[in-house]
């Protein structure tokens, strides 16, 4: 098979196994509990916040935070999963690792959703969780669950702590696992005895693992290689995706998007990479891309792809996606690499180191026609909604757009309101965009929203932090909202109420003969005004254009905790463009001015 | 082989409708792979490597684990098909947990392999002797002989065990119990 400098695949090998090199260890020790060595730990990392929820395998955790009062704010969420939602939006808003701390069993199990959300969508999050003690460890315990066992496959590593002379090792280890490399979730699982248990606290300064190489240097022969195929191509397309974001790679992709004169085209994730208002820009490409963004695809002769996976949502049916493109494949994950499109040139690496090495290779690029022929298909089929009196989610986006400038960080739900928000929205800086992507996660919004404004408070932004939810999604995890209110977070919460599982309704429009099989919600949804207040948050509605720009205008006036605004929307209304679910991305629905008018 | 050789379904039906030859290589051929990997010496990073295999759905033929010459150290042998594609994503989908060190595909090197095979058969007057000719000419051991029952041990490439289990499927055989494949690179 193929060795490459950067993986541990070998063709041969000679037997010699490598030495075992442990972690120095720095300063003088101090015996202390193992939970207040976890706490001591993560002031050593630098953790400025961690959301958690008590419980009997932590409780000893929770008694040394009471008695030390460690360097950072704990943040008491009343759910697991908003906890795990909250560190992912943290993380995503801050580049930071976000940290949850929860207990054994049940605490544990709501996890699971956040941890695996994280692992689809490389959120580099820790998750603590309690254990019963070594001794009783499959014994079927109160309270016990096989936290490694059940997270394996969603998780990047995982740690079971049985002796504490591990833990400080394990937290080092941990954190440097989720921030390195392809970003994801850790989870490290600490028995009770553990917690208890007294020994000196090292921190460790290095970590050293000798199976964990993330790919640094940069092979210069496949640079060569890539800026060859961008000089010999015609029709080349940027195609971006959340790795450019997780790199912080924005402004590398822009200077040399403009300098060469390539179009960009997002994923989701990609949004806010690049500029969406520049005129490179393509928008977005996929199921619910542009028109023009999918017919670039269908028409270039070179996708340099940066940070991307080419996931279905993105490709469609495989086997006529981008037929007459060469492929250069910019990514830090090695298993991403030829996985599902098969890449002509693949440069492992740092998504920004690499473009910034790539850069000087290229030469201005001559694209004039290829952008033309971009601009007739974005003449063809511009996006657009039925703009008359009625209260339309596409406009309520648009209404958020304008209040804002596209300076505000946007925090999505799933749904229907989640693809408008990526068509409508025009996000133009990086870190302003997160969504559950990977896994579709309802319920993630809010909370997420809630980490996001943390970590905007603690890097002292002034950006306003703006989470977009459907009446589905939103109540999921609407109890964190009156944490929310408790810190004070001015949150705007836009919740696009349609009165329906807005999306899947689309699908039993579109495919299922209008069978709208429970996916209507007139009948279960609560007052969201009073679901807010409830809260302790503020909550507003509204019905019409007129009203919807009033309360947006009144939710920016109020500073001191969320505000919800219920924008109640016509339910018919659906997201086009749209290339069904393993069709061609050439078959694009794009009918959009009689929605019901084809089944 | 280079990367370039390796193709997903998409470039292959690409080649096609360029009406490229197609490398036997490239298509669906699928062949068996035996696969070392090194691991750190602990349960949950064997349970890592197998769990990747039944989560991405690869094959697992067989597989054996022991520890090494350094006692932090596990061997795994790891003995899965399938065609260049899928074999190129499991080695890269091994080398990329963190608890694996070394991922080594044997296949088209110079390497020894041996399995140890121990087979239950039943015998009566006439077939008696016959058994013990195949036993002879596969050069195996009798370890264990009731008035009804021969157990016989056997060790060898793979490929010799199965042609052995073969030879004795005409007589009745109670009981097969293969260790699976172990695998060593030739000094060169
Ligand atoms: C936890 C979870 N359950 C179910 C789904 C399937 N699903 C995807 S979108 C959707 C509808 C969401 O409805 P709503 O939150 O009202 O948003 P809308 O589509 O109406 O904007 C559902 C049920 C999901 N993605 N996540
Ligand atoms: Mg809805």
């Amino acid at each position: 098979m193929t060795y490459d400098e950067h993986t541990k695949v070998h063709p041969v090998t000679t037997g010699d196994s490598l030495p075992e090199v442990r972690p120095e260890i720095t300063s003088t020790s101090q015996v202390m509990s193992g939970a207040e060595i976890l706490l001591r730990s993560l002031e050593a990392e630098g953790v400025k916040i961690m959301f958690g929820h008590p419980g009997g395998a932590v409780i000893k955790v929770y008694d040394e935070m009471h008695r030390i009062n460690p360097e950072f704010q704990h943040i008491l969420v009343r759910h697991e999963q908003g906890g795990t939602h909250a560190a992912e939006g943290y993380a995503k808003a801050t580049g930071k690792v976000g940290t949850v701390l929860v207990t054994s069993g049940p605490g544990a199990t709501n996890t699971v959703t956040g941890i695996a959300d994280a692992y689809m969508d490389s959120v580099p999050i820790v998750v603590f969780t309690g254990q019963v003690p070594t001794g009783l460890i499959g014994n079927d315990a109160f309270q016990e669950c096989d936290a490694v066992g059940i997270t394996r496959s969603i998780t990047k590593h995982s740690y079971l702590v049985r002796d504490i002379k591990d833990l400080a090792r394990t937290v080092k280890e941990a954190y440097h696992i989720a921030r390195t490399g392809r970003p994801g979730p850790v989870l490290v699982d600490l028995p009770k005895d553990v917690l208890l248990a007294e020994a000196p606290f090292q921190y460790p300064e290095t970590v050293n693992m000798r199976g964990y190489a993330v790919p640094e240097a940069v092979r210069p022969e496949k640079l060569q290689r890539a800026a060859r195929m961008i000089a010999e191509s015609k029709r080349p397309l940027l195609y971006v995706g959340g790795g450019a974001v997780s790199s912080d790679a924005s402004d590398s992709l822009t200077e040399l998007a403009r300098y060469t004169g390539i179009p960009v085209t997002t994923t989701l994730h990609g949004l806010g990479a690049f500029p969406e208002e520049d005129p490179l820009s393509l928008r977005m490409l996929g199921m619910h891309g542009t028109w023009w963004a999918n017919q670039a695809v269908q028409h270039c002769d070179l996708i340099i792809a940066v940070g991307a996976r080419f996931d279905d949502r993105v490709t469609g049916k495989l086997d006529s996606w981008a037929p007459h493109a060469k492929v250069i494949h910019i990514e830090i994950d090695q298993s991403c690499i030829s996985k599902n499109v098969f890449a002509d040139c693949a440069i492992l690496g740092n998504v920004k180191t690499v473009l910034e090495r790539l850069r000087p290779l290229l030469d201005p690029k001559d694209t004039t026609e290829w952008l033309q022929q971009i601009d007739v298909w974005r003449q063809e089929c511009p996006l657009q909604y039925q703009k008359d009196d009625k209260l339309r989610a596409q406009g309520v986006i648009e209404k958020l757009r304008d209040k804002t400038g596209g300076d505000a960080v946007v925090i999505t739900d799933v749904g229907q309101h989640q693809m408008w928000s990526a068509q409508y929205f025009r996000f133009l800086y990086s870190r302003t965009h997160i969504t559950s992507g990977g896994l579709g996660t309802m319920g993630f919004g809010m909370p997420a929203a809630m980490g996001a404004a943390f970590g905007m408070r603690e890097i002292g932004s002034s950006r306003p932090v703006v989470c977009i939810s459907g009446d589905g999604g939103f109540v999921m995890n609407a109890q964190e909202m009156s944490v929310a209110a408790a810190h004070k977070l001015p949150i705007k919460l836009a919740v696009i109420n349609n009165r329906f599982l807005g999306m899947v309704r689309q699908w039993q429009e579109l495919f299922h003969m209008e069978r709208y099989s429970h996916t209507d919600l007139s009948d279960t949804n609560p007052d969201f005004v009073k679901l807010a207040e409830a809260h302790h948050c503020v909550g507003l509605r509204a019905n019409t254009p007129e009203e919807a720009r009033q309360i947006i205008d009144e939710a920016w006036e109020v500073t001191d905790r969320p505000v919800l605004m219920e924008f109640s929307v016509a339910k018919e209304e659906m997201v086009f463009p749209m290339v069904p679910a393993g069709a061609a991305t050439g078959e694009m629905i794009t009918d959009r001015m009689t929605p019901n008018s084809f089944v | 082989m280079t990367d370039t050789l390796i193709l997903t379904p998409q470039q292959i039906i690409r080649k096609k409708a360029a009406g490229e030859p197609i490398q036997p290589d490239d298509s669906e051929m699928i062949q068996s792979h035996t696969i070392v990997v090194l691991v750190e010496n602990s349960i949950g990073a064997f349970i890592r490597v197998i769990n990747m295999f039944s989560a991405r759905g690869f094959n697992i033929d067989s597989v054996t684990v022991g520890v090494t010459e350094d006692p932090t150290v596990s061997r795994m042998n790891i003995v899965t098909t399938g065609n260049s594609r899928i074999i190129s994503q499991v080695l890269r989908q091994l080398s990329r947990l963190v608890d694996t060190i070394e991922v080594i595909d044997l296949t088209d090197t110079d390497y020894v392999e041996r399995e140890l095979c121990l087979l239950k058969v039943c015998y009566n007057r006439d077939s008696r002797s016959e058994i013990l000719d195949v036993n002879e000419i596969f050069r195996g051991k009798v370890v264990d002989i009731t008035s009804r029952t021969m157990t016989f041990e056997l060790r060898g490439p793979s490929k010799k065990i199965e042609a052995f289990i073969d030879m004795m499927a005409s007589h009745k055989i109670l009981e097969v119990a293969r260790s699976g494949r172990v695998a060593m690179q030739r000094d060169s």
